[in-house]
């Protein structure tokens, strides 16, 4: 059938909503869980549930993600919501015979709250789940992202057949605009904006790319907006193409995301084949296409321009802006790059009004943000906040704190463009203006909490050799600047550094941030600086050879012959027979026993 | 002509490389935006890039081999060298990062005897580090070709890479 009448949409809409079934048991595919295997999971639920006759009351639905990875896989049952967390195949017999057959509940598999000590048995309890506001991901999780039907449930296309049928393109762009959306991709360019730029050009041929490169090693956002709900999307990429006046679309996505691409292309032969893709969408004049091109794994083809040459079948290599992608972009055209999270709010801000957008979140920064929250934190996943909220409800509310009760020294947003955020700024609100105060930025969502016993000037080793390794070459501050700052890095860490190393890490840093051409290089020395300026001391340790240190096993050398394990006087080195060894560097006394009887060579001095 | 202009494919699969024609001439459109769609197509059936087949790609699509080598030697994910039977990619996303996943690189290039991205002398294994892959809940995560161990820990690698030795990778 073809949707090209508001009516069609609404037909399939009814046909779709509601829970179909009395029971509903979502289990989550999303890459973490679908990575414990829950596609396992799916496939017994479905035999036992066929087995027993269930079938009549009960739907099984595979949805994205749930959010809260580190608790996965995770199976949620509605009506009531009970969540069963770390299920493994073995669990899923239990479940089907108490909670289907019998209605009673399996406590044993309920989240238990750390904080309190407490097994918390719906989701709507859990304060990982209930300071969220959900705009990006709204579906994510609740809808089946293989059925296009559930979209549609969930008012999907309503927005795209509004906008065809009631807006101009200005209208649009204005309405965006109004709402105050702005870039999720990091830099936090007003969307309506750039939409009018593109517009006011004139050319044959205009383009809309969704930047769905997603390059900062600590942010899984992006991919689980595709993979749990690909029609959003869609359905934003022809709203902006028609607010443009482009008519072909492009996902620009990194090869290592196979697992998301595989959903995304279901999605688009979905809507070819409802023609909610394709020639005259809703009975207008609107053509609307969308291609997927795939990358090859080179960080800085997140920056536009790069990514529009990698289009090209070039080297991904920045060029200078202006012109920019809104004058001249793909093949030459007027192109306006966005990034997934920009994207998906479009249609809700159609359907709800820019005034309810903008009503959300804070002055200047409206709506919600997107953080893939990880590192030394009790509750790891995906966490939706309106703007202003603070890093101490993400990091200790939602995200209940360090395990083992240690204490939180900071957290690291943007990535390897980003900085730390210290204790004392923990309160300060999450918006555009507010991190800009602080000398922060937004960055893309990535969020790692960091603990009492990380080592600022190993993580800052740690960005700057994935920095020095992604340079694209093209500009010598970046290229070369990069690799000394990750030589003296090295240098400080092995011992081996003075105190004028720390004065040269500073002006090194300061030069790259100002020769280099794009924002990769610009913004390369911002995980150094930003953590020489928080904990001095720490540098200074190594700079003036004060350090505590530690011996460390080189792993690659270990035969696992124990000998080093006998002799440790105060036993902090763990290991099995002919396995790997390791010193705790928290306990070692550096007496060097273990290094005299290691019969490899294997044991490091420190 | 001198003598290293003339394309030798000899060693490579006849079948393949005539799966790589059909692909290439069922290109729509300009050839160079496909360039980078037909590297991976290539990749994924000879396994690796060699020299030879980089020009011979080139020479189908009509574009100078500079060209081709340029873009094969700025992707990261593009390999001029063989690979072994099993691709170990070790995740170096920031959340496995600051849970120890250089350690557990380094005893899985200890334990299968190479360097990153270099072919082990057995031919089984390739170690390589990834960016994040998404799965922070389980840091650090390695993957084994298509499986994925989550919280690993330094000794646990050893028991899973004595199975892959072994040949009997599925064994749990
Ligand atoms: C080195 C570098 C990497 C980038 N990586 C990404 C990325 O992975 N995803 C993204 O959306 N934007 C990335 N950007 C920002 C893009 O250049 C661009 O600003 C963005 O896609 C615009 O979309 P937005 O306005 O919706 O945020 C990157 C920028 C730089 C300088
Ligand atoms: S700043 Fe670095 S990544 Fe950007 S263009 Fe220059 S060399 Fe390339
Ligand atoms: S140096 Fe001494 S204290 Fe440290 S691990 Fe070796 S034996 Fe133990
Ligand atoms: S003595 Fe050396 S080889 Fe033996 S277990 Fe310790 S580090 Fe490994
Ligand atoms: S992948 Fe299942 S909760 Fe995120």
């Amino acid at each position: 059938m073809r949707i090209d009448t508001r009516e069609k949409l609404s037909e399939i809409k009814t046909a779709n909503s509601g829970h179909k079934k009395k029971v509903s048991l979502y289990v989550c595919t999303g890459t973490s869980c679908l990575s414990m295997s829950s596609d396992l999971l799916l496939e017994r639920f479905e035999i036992l549930i066929d087995e027993k006759n269930l079938d009549a009351d009960v739907e099984v639905v595979r949805t994205g993600c749930l959010r809260f990875c580190g608790q996965g896989p995770l199976v949620i049952i509605e009506p009531e919501g009970t969540t069963y967390t770390q299920i493994s195949l073995s669990d899923v017999d239990e479940i089907v015979e108490k909670h289907l057959i019998e209605d009673t509940r399996v406590e044993r598999l309920y989240y238990e709250d750390p904080k309190l000590q407490k097994k918390v048995p719906l989701a709507d309890e859990m304060d990982f789940y209930k300071k969220q506001k959900r705009i990006a991901l709204r579906n994510c999780g609740l809808i089946n992202p293989w059925r296009i039907e559930d979209y549609i449930a969930q008012d999907g296309y309503r927005a795209l057949a509004d906008v065809l049928e009631n807006y101009t393109p200005e209208d649009v762009c204005n309405t965006i605009e109004k709402s105050g959306l702005r870039g999720r991709g990091g830099g936090g360019f007003p969307t309506g904006k750039k939409w009018f730029f593109t517009l006011r050009e004139e050319s044959d041929e205009k383009y809309i790319i969704c930047n769905a490169d997603e390059g900062d090693p600590g942010a899984f956002m992006d991919r689980s907006l595709i993979e749990g709900d690909p029609h959003a999307l869609i359905e934003a990429m022809a709203i902006g193409g028609y607010a443009t006046g482009a008519t072909q679309g492009y996902i620009y996505i990194r090869a290592e995301y196979e697992v998301s691409i595989e959903p995304l292309r279901a999605a688009l032969s979905a809507a070819r084949s409802y023609g909610l893709l394709g020639s005259g969408l809703f009975q207008s004049g609107f053509d609307f296409d969308i291609e997927i091109k795939i990358g090859a794994g080179a960080f800085v083809c997140g920056e536009e321009t790069a990514l529009i040459h990698s289009m090209h079948g070039w080297r991904g290599e920045p060029r200078t802006k202006p012109p920019f992608p809104s004058q001249q972009g793909f093949r030459g055209r007027p192109s306006t790059v966005n990034n997934v999270e920009t994207f998906v709010n479009v249609p809700q801000i159609i359907l709800n009004g820019a005034e309810w957008f903008s009503s959300i979140g804070t002055e200047g920064s409206s709506g919600t943000k997107v953080f893939a929250l990880a590192g030394s934190v009790r509750n790891v996943g995906l966490v939706e906040v309106p703007m202003g909220t603070t890093f101490r409800d993400i990091v200790h509310v939602i995200g209940g704190g360090a395990p083992e009760g240690k204490a939180i020294k900071a957290v690291q947003i943007g990535g390897p463009s980003g900085g730390v955020i210290t204790e004392e700024h923990f309160d300060t609100p999450i918006d555009y203006y507010s991190l800009n105060d602080i000398g922060a930025m937004m960055g893309s969502g990535g969020m790692i909490v960091m603990d009492e016993d990380s080592d600022m000037v190993d993580i800052s080793k740690f960005y700057l050799d994935f920095t020095q390794e992604e340079s694209c070459g093209k500009c010598p501050p970046c290229r070369v600047g990069t690799k000394r700052m990750y030589e003296i890095l090295d240098r400080l860490l092995a011992m081996e550094g003075t105190p004028e190393d720390l004065e040269r890490l500073r002006t090194l840093g300061h030069n790259i941030q100002t020769a280099s051409l794009c924002g990769l290089g610009q913004s390369a020395p911002n995980p150094v600086m930003s953590t020489m300026q928080a904990f001095p001391e720490e540098y200074e340790a190594y700079a003036y050879r004060t350090k505590r240190t530690a011996y460390e096993i080189d792993l690659s050398l270990c035969i696992g012959c124990t000998k080093c394990k006998r002799v440790c006087p105060v036993d902090c080195i763990e290991g099995e027979l002919r396995g790997a060894h390791v010193i705790d560097p928290e306990s070692c006394i550096a007496c060097g026993a273990c290094h005299e009887v290691c019969p490899k060579d294997a044991i490091i001095e420190p | 002509m001198k003598k290293q202009d003339v394309l030798d494919t000899s060693n490579l699969d006849e079948q393949k490389l005539a799966e790589l024609d059909h692909r290439i001439e069922s290109i729509e459109g300009n050839v160079e935006e496909a360039l980078i769609d037909i590297l991976h197509q290539a990749q994924n059936l000879f396994g690796y890039l060699p020299y030879n087949l980089q020009r011979y790609v080139a020479k189908k699509l009509g574009l100078p081999s500079a060209k081709v080598n340029g873009v094969v030697t700025f992707y990261s994910l593009f390999s001029e060298r063989p690979r072994g039977k099993y691709t170990v990619s070790v995740c170096m996303g920031t959340a496995c990062f600051v849970k120890g996943a250089d350690k557990v690189l380094n005893r899985i290039l200890g334990l299968t005897g190479t360097e990153k991205n270099v072919m082990s002398e057995d031919g089984l294994f390739t170690v390589q580090d990834v960016r994040c892959i998404g799965a922070c809940g389980l840091a650090p995560v390695v993957t084994i070709n298509d499986k994925v161990y989550g919280n690993v820990k330094p000794s646990d690698v050893d028991d899973i890479i004595r199975r892959y030795k072994k040949g009997d990778e599925y064994a749990d």
